[in-house]
């Protein structure tokens, strides 16, 4: 399937979370309150660092959702 | 909306959905709620009915499946609990969609995370948990041809880097923190338990071809916007290893949140319970890691134990006990082996951020002299992960514990933490 993070097309495997999709398509998910880049880091739903915009929602645990065909995600 | 059961269990790992099958299957009316998008927890994350069978730990999962799906059981996939706004109801949240769920007796498998420690350069994108890596994998991401070293401590470390090669990864080396001494002596008490000890050394051979070193640690991480090299020590001599990834977690802790918010009683670290896991709250058991940091066959154990005890069958719940008993002489095993060591105590520099949340350093933490204070003056602990990775990371480096759970333990929309209980709506006129 194929759904966009920052408006760039990417295709992923059935079954991809919203987080590893970032990931390989070198985008970081946030930025930190002074302005680092962060990237998923826990793996599991709990650091909150993968944390995107999915579909217009705020704050999504990217890691804890998986790909859905033309998703749209917006990073940092 | 709200709805009603008997047995309401949180958490859709091993020990959960052993607890949900055995009671649903004793005649309950039950629910098996859980926040990931499929059943299976941590360890069974990733697998599907398809293609379990060639995973290591596929037939336990598939064997567990096909039972709790034949009961009838209901599933709740994607929902976290955010608080107990009634003594019997848990209230619960999907996409900020809102929801109460009433239980006669209620079941906590919430599992474990990963304990984190700072140190230079941990908040740089491409340094992860080591079962954080091994469960982005499991979630599809592609390590094929990527260098990464693994640190920290635990069993998990060894198991996640055998995962890795699996899928592709060149690991540059695995730094156990716990020196050799103390591993060769809990490899020999394995030697009753052969099946553990096979399953270590199946993960070893997978990553023969990687250094495996005890006695050492990750002191920094060093890149350009993203990890490029590590730099790691056995407490003399310091070394460098260029990396794409650095996959670093020191054992683990159990997710205490929820059991501390209904009132449990915790005792070093993990929920007090009784031969039939019942917490100190009458109706509430847990399971799993919640009682002590034990992996799959204890979760799976525990969790058939409270099954029974919620549907009152204590005879066949109390067989399993003897069980019982040689699961918790394994946790404690496991815990000294894999004791963290003063040195992990000093790896963070005065600018080094300890609460990613709100980017709290090392520095300003310094002055504080309680979890609270550091909350008050600070706001360590105060975004949206609630401590929950700078918590366990403080309890270790400055002694300081986080005893109180408020409502929401996640974080929630307004809306849904606003709606007032259906039955007091009903109750007035």
């Amino acid at each position: 399937m194929t759904i966009t993070i920052n408006g760039k097309p990417v295709w992923v495997a059935d079954g991809t979370s919203v987080a590893a999709a970032m990931m390989m398509a070198g985008e970081f998910s946030r930025r930190s309150v002074h302005g680092e880049p962060r990237a998923p880091f826990c793996g599991m739903g709990i650091c909150m660092e993968c944390c995107a915009t999915v579909n217009g929602v705020a704050h999504r645990r990217t890691c804890q959702l998986d790909c859905e065909p033309d998703m749209e995600v917006v990073t940092g | 909306m709200s709805a009603s059961f008997d047995l309401v269990v949180v958490g859709a790992g091993p020990g959960g959905m052993a607890a949900a099958t055995i009671a649903a299957e004793a005649g309950l009316r039950v629910c098996l709620l859980d926040s990931g998008a499929r059943p299976g927890g941590q360890i069974w994350r990733g697998l599907l009915v398809e293609t379990a069978s060639k995973h290591p730990h596929g037939k336990g999962f598939l064997d567990w499946t096909s039972r709790l799906q034949r009961t009838g059981c209901t599933v709740w996939q994607g929902w976290e609990v955010v608080d107990r706004p009634a003594l019997n109801l848990l209230r619960l949240e999907h996409e900020g969609e809102g929801r109460d769920v009433e239980f006669g007796s209620l079941i906590l498998a919430t599992g474990a995370r990963e304990r984190f420690l700072p140190f230079p350069g941990w908040t740089l994108p491409g340094v992860m948990g080591a079962g954080g890596l091994q469960a982005l994998v499991k979630g599809g991401l592609d390590p094929k041809g990527m260098r990464v070293v693994m640190a920290g401590s635990g069993p998990l470390l060894l198991a996640a880097a055998a995962g890795l090669v699996s899928a592709g990864a060149r690991i540059a080396g695995i730094y156990e923190q716990a020196p050799l001494a103390r591993l060769v002596g809990f490899g020999l008490t394995l030697l009753g338990q052969p099946a553990k000890l096979a399953e270590s050394v199946r993960y070893r051979m997978k990553t023969l071809s990687a250094t495996y070193r005890t006695g050492a640690w990750v002191m920094r991480a060093e890149g350009q916007g993203r990890v490029e090299r590590v730099t790691l020590t056995d407490g003399c001599k310091q070394w460098t290893l260029a990396c794409n990834w650095l996959a670093c977690g020191f054992h683990l802790v159990p997710n205490l949140e929820l059991p501390r918010l209904l009132g449990c009683r915790i005792s070093d670290g993990t929920v007090a319970v009784d031969e039939l896991q019942q917490s100190s709250v009458p109706g509430v058991a847990c399971v799993g890691e919640l009682t002590g940091i034990g992996g799959l066959d204890k979760a799976l154990l525990e969790g058939q134990i409270a099954g029974w005890a919620a549907a009152g069958c204590f005879a066949k719940a109390l067989v399993l006990a003897p069980q019982r008993l040689r699961m918790n002489r394994f946790v404690q095993r496991l815990d000294r082996a894999f004791a963290l060591r003063p040195a992990l105590r000093v790896l963070s520099g005065a600018d080094t951020v300890v609460c990613r949340c709100e980017d709290v350093t090392h520095a300003e933490l310094e002055g504080c002299t309680s979890w609270r204070e550091a909350k008050l003056h600070t706001r360590c602990g105060m975004g949206p992960c609630q401590g929950r990775v700078c918590g366990s990371a403080a309890e270790f480096l400055y002694g300081w514990e986080s005893t109180s759970a408020r409502p929401p333990v996640y974080p929630a929309m307004v809306s849904t933490l606003g709606t007032e209980v259906a039955s007091h709506q009903d109750a007035q006129p």
